[in-house]
């Protein structure tokens, strides 16, 4: 079976304006919704307190808001997780330092209904600032270790411009949740990260066909190899997308509540990935101006590589 | 161009799977719910006392399902929940404080697996249920706490040595002493310098004063956050001992975090009262005329003596007197008597501790000193209905020594059975004397029924998108395809027992990282696939296209799998908890499914379809 019966002849490189464009507005959206609406940073990021607990029967939200407003607690933020049963009840990092507001909560619940406990998270409001330093130090390293090697293994541009692309598929993922005000929690940084992982996969892929169709082919400007390469590896990077996206979207459906923001984060990201290698990090290459001279050195390294094998 | 495999290269792959299966195999079995038993020093109970423990799990008609004595402590395995709710209740009251008897759920493993040390994975808390604290130090406090015992000991020293100062205070890391004459601050600064001789003295004037500074230096402030914390961490270790909690983790994380956390405990009032309780130190005189104690803890004594329980089992009668209490002690360390070589314990007091113990000890010559451990602890009970908070404070001697002369500032106890004692005996009376305050920053209680239903979904997800990859791929590369699924079930086995070798802990975004393994192994199966195909169409041969593709999408492979690595290893270095759980799967995968995908397609495929001519690829 194959995606092609035969070699594709896309031109991905002529559509370059318009994928710029889309590019371009999907980043503005990104960051003036960042800018505008910020991200719904959830307690892993804020501190605060939030307990599951999970009822016998279908609960109805309106006794659970009562039972805690008698309580004292009128602020806490009530919600269903996953199924009718299951309550989720935020609770702001007021107390800041009582780790006992879980217990308070289960306490003034229990004389309500028969809720049983099944989760309590509590974090402390300077835990979340610690994250948000190491998460993005997590983000910069790997952007820089990235960085290095591309540019040890092919050339500067190539390392520019794939790092561009991840920097893309990162502003839009995260634009993503701001837009629709999903959770971002630290699974979510957790997949964000995975993103920059995948996206750079696919990148060097497309990167590696360049290289080698700028050795191999004598004739062609640089714009036609760099299409050549792209509609050669089309069918591999559709398929393996493909393959990912079946799992993710698997997790994203049955893997549970605490997952489905990672799951949704990494669909995102992988949808943007794979455009981002076929447009951006092409684009960006031959827009620095790579040329076949500067891919010389590295013919002779390939070529013995080859021959080893 | 043949294709073929050496044969070493086809052992190796032989070999990986067996040892992988073998591994991976104790997954499979199931988990008894059980007893865990040890001694408060952290043995296995006797052999008297496991059969007593049995005898009475007999008389009480529990059925146990079997028993044995496992590392460093005896495990009870029962058929169900309730029985071992019973056992626990039952041996508890039976052994009394002296055994730590805690739930576990202990894995069935046959005991030719165990042989082997294979065990199934650690299950993180979201899988298995449980508390996680993160508790923060705070060392400022502690820092604080130690200068002000300068400024008091200063003023202390100062006047019995009559010298005239005009004011002590305290200034952040230093200490400042005024004074009205040169010659006097000269003189104090001797008398000082020769007691405190880690810190720093400077002198200054101004305002027709003239000053005296004592600055701990840098390298000692840290000395005092450090032991602040390992502190903490020996006081929380032996609460956690307290609460029966069969595989706790306490570990110091970053400068002044400690994590905690506690599988399987659900009460979390009670867990947090029991590590946030405080911990002081008394020192008092042992009754002679009843040394050692011979009669019941809970017979009258004389209305100035009390009976009080010795950590190591026994009791001893005490004066109700206390000659000193910890507040008085600077410092603990362990180490070795220079004249015997035994071990021993140096215990340094400041100026009026050491005052107050000269005073006392020099009358009391020969005779024996107890140091009682007390702790003081507020339990919230549920008392007819309604959550009331209990205090509850529980005294223990730690040592009992002999006084062997008049002792001043800076004693020591020798007599000491071995290091180890030493060493605890040292962090006890640290413990006692200056824990800096921690409070909980962070807490996440998982239920139990949660963590099974965590298991079923992450498991459903696996299976699910592995199938639909495995379909997918054996419909659109067919027996290539094939080759791959083999590949992906080779995989999945590897990175299972590689988590249970390392005995890495696997949580949720664990999970999520195998899977996102597994729709990412299939890439460098495509990439090769793929070449193939390109291969054939542009005339290859069979044998020489599965050659060119293979090699040709090696160094693809090897640049993609690279750059993913960077990313896992920058998260497993930044990240904690959930996150880490996930980078420690999709590193552990990325490796394995390089060795499966490239090495395992391989050799199926020379095995189908090397050494022959003519033959027909179906890719």
């Amino acid at each position: 079976m194959d995606l092609f019966k035969r070699q594709t002849h896309i031109n991905f490189i002529g559509m370059r304006r318009y994928a710029t464009i889309l590019s371009a507005i999907l980043i503005l959206i990104a960051l003036v919704s960042l800018a505008v609406r910020g991200l719904n940073l959830g307690l892993d990021f804020t501190g605060g307190t939030i307990v599951e607990v999970t009822y016998p029967k279908p609960a109805e939200l309106q006794d659970v808001r009562a039972a805690l407003a008698v309580a004292g607690y009128p602020d806490a933020v009530v919600q269903h997780f996953g199924s009718a049963r299951d309550v989720l009840i935020r609770m702001p990092s007021r107390q800041t330092s009582s780790a006992q507001l879980g217990d308070q909560i289960i306490t003034a619940l229990s004389g309500s209904g028969e809720a049983r406990l099944s989760r309590v998270e509590f974090v402390g409001p300077q835990v979340g600032e610690q994250l948000i330093e190491k998460g993005g130090l997590a983000m910069l390293y790997t952007l820089v270790g990235v960085l290095i090697y591309v540019a040890f293994r092919f050339e500067y541009r190539f390392a520019v411009s794939s790092v561009a692309a991840l920097i893309h598929d990162v502003i839009i993922t995260i634009g993503f949740f701001s837009l629709f005000q999903i959770e971002f929690d630290l699974t979510v940084l957790a997949a964000v990260l995975a993103v920059i992982g995948y996206s750079l996969n696919d990148t060097i892929v497309v990167f590696d066909r360049i290289r080698e169709n700028f050795v191999r082919m004598r004739k062609g400007s640089p714009i036609e190899i760099a299409n050549q390469s792209i509609n050669q590896t089309l069918s591999r990077t559709l398929v393996t997308s493909g393959t990912t996206l079946i799992v993710v979207f698997t997790l994203y459906l049955i893997g549970g509540e605490l997952i489905a923001g990672f799951a949704l984060a990494l669909l995102v990201g992988i949808v943007t990935g794979t455009y981002s290698s076929v447009y951006i990090a092409s684009t960006t290459a031959l827009a620095l101006g790579v040329s076949k001279q500067d891919l010389m050195p590295p013919k002779k390294e390939g070529a013995e590589l080859e021959e080893r094998l | 161009m043949t294709n073929r495999y050496p044969l070493w290269k086809y052992l190796i792959i032989a070999v990986a799977l067996v040892v992988g299966l073998l591994y991976a195999l104790p997954n499979l079995y199931g988990e008894d719910p059980a007893l865990q038993i040890t001694t408060n020093q952290g043995d296995a109970p006797s052999a008297p006392v496991r059969q007593q423990i049995l005898d009475l799990l007999a008389d009480e008609g529990i059925a146990a399902k079997g028993s044995g004595v496992r590392d460093n402590h005896l495990l009870v395995r029962f058929h169900d929940t309730e029985a071992q709710l019973k056992a626990a209740n039952q041996v508890g009251l039976a052994l009394g404080r002296q055994y730590t008897v805690a739930l576990n759920l202990a894995p069935t493993t046959p005991a030719w697996l165990r042989a082997i040390n294979a065990q199934p994975m650690y299950l993180g808390l979201d899988l298995r249920g449980g508390v996680h604290f993160l508790m923060e130090v705070d060392t400022q406090a502690a820092i604080k706490q130690a200068m002000e015992r300068y400024v008091n000991a200063f003023r202390t020293q100062l006047r019995e040595e009559r010298i005239r100062y005009s004011e002590v205070a305290l200034n952040g890391h230093s200490v400042q002493v005024a004074f009205k004459q040169a010659p006097v601050r000269e003189a104090a600064f001797q008398a000082l310098r020769n007691e405190y001789p880690e810190l720093t003295f400077s002198a200054d004037e101004h305002d027709g004063k003239f000053q005296l500074t004592a600055l701990l230096p840098q390298g000692e402030v840290q000395e005092i956050e450090n032991l602040a914390v390992q502190q903490n961490i020996t006081t929380l270790r032996n609460r956690v001992n307290e609460l029966g909690v069969a595989e706790p983790v306490i570990q110091r994380q970053g400068g002044d975090h400690i994590v905690v956390e506690l599988p399987g405990v659900q009460d979390t009032a009670r867990a947090k009262d029991i590590l946030g309780a405080t911990a002081t130190l008394e020192f008092h005189l042992v009754n002679m005329s009843h040394f050692p104690y011979e009669g019941e803890p809970n017979q009258p004594v004389a209305p100035d003596d009390k009976v009080y329980p010795e950590r190591d089992g026994g009791y001893v009668l005490l004066k109700r007197d206390t000659i000193l209490t910890g507040e008085f002690i600077t410092d603990a360390q362990a180490g070795f008597d220079q004249q015997t070589g035994g071990p021993e314990v140096t215990i340094r007091l400041n100026g009026a501790g050491g005052k107050m113990m000269n005073r006392f000890t020099s009358e009391h010559v020969k005779d024996y000193m107890a140091v009682v451990f007390i702790e003081n602890q507020t339990q919230t009970r549920k008392v007819n209905g309604e959550l009331k908070r209990i205090r509850s404070r529980s005294e223990e001697v730690i040592n009992v020594a002999q006084i062997q002369e008049p002792l001043g500032s800076r004693f020591r106890i020798t007599g000491l059975d071995n290091p180890r004692e030493s060493h605890n005996l040292a962090l006890l009376l640290r413990a006692g004397s200056l824990a800096a305050p921690i409070s909980i920053v962070e807490e996440r209680t998982i239920g139990p029924s949660l963590g099974q239903h965590n298991i079923d979904q992450g498991f459903l997800a696996v299976s699910i998108g592995f199938a639909l990859v495995v379909l997918f791929m054996a419909l659109y590369y067919r027996i290539f395809g094939l080759f791959a699924d083999a590949a992906l079930f080779a995989n999945l086995i590897l990175i299972i027992a590689v988590l249970s070798m390392l005995q890495a802990t696997l949580t949720l975004p664990g999970i999520a990282g195998i899977v996102l393994t597994v729709g990412m192994a299939v890439d460098a199966n495509v990439l090769i696939f793929e070449r193939i195909r390109e291969e054939l169409h542009a005339g290859a041969t069979p044998q020489t296209a599965i050659n060119a593709g293979y090699a040709k999408a090696l160094s693809t492979i090897t640049d993609a799998n690279v750059t993913t690595l960077i990313a896992a290893l920058a998260l497993f270095a930044f990240g904690t908890g959930p996150v880490k759980g996930f980078a420690v799967t999709l590193c552990i995968g990325i490796v394995t499914s390089m060795f499966t995908a490239i090495m395992g397609t391989r050799a199926l495929a020379n095995l189908v379809y090397g050494g022959r001519r003519g033959v027909r690829l179906a890719i």
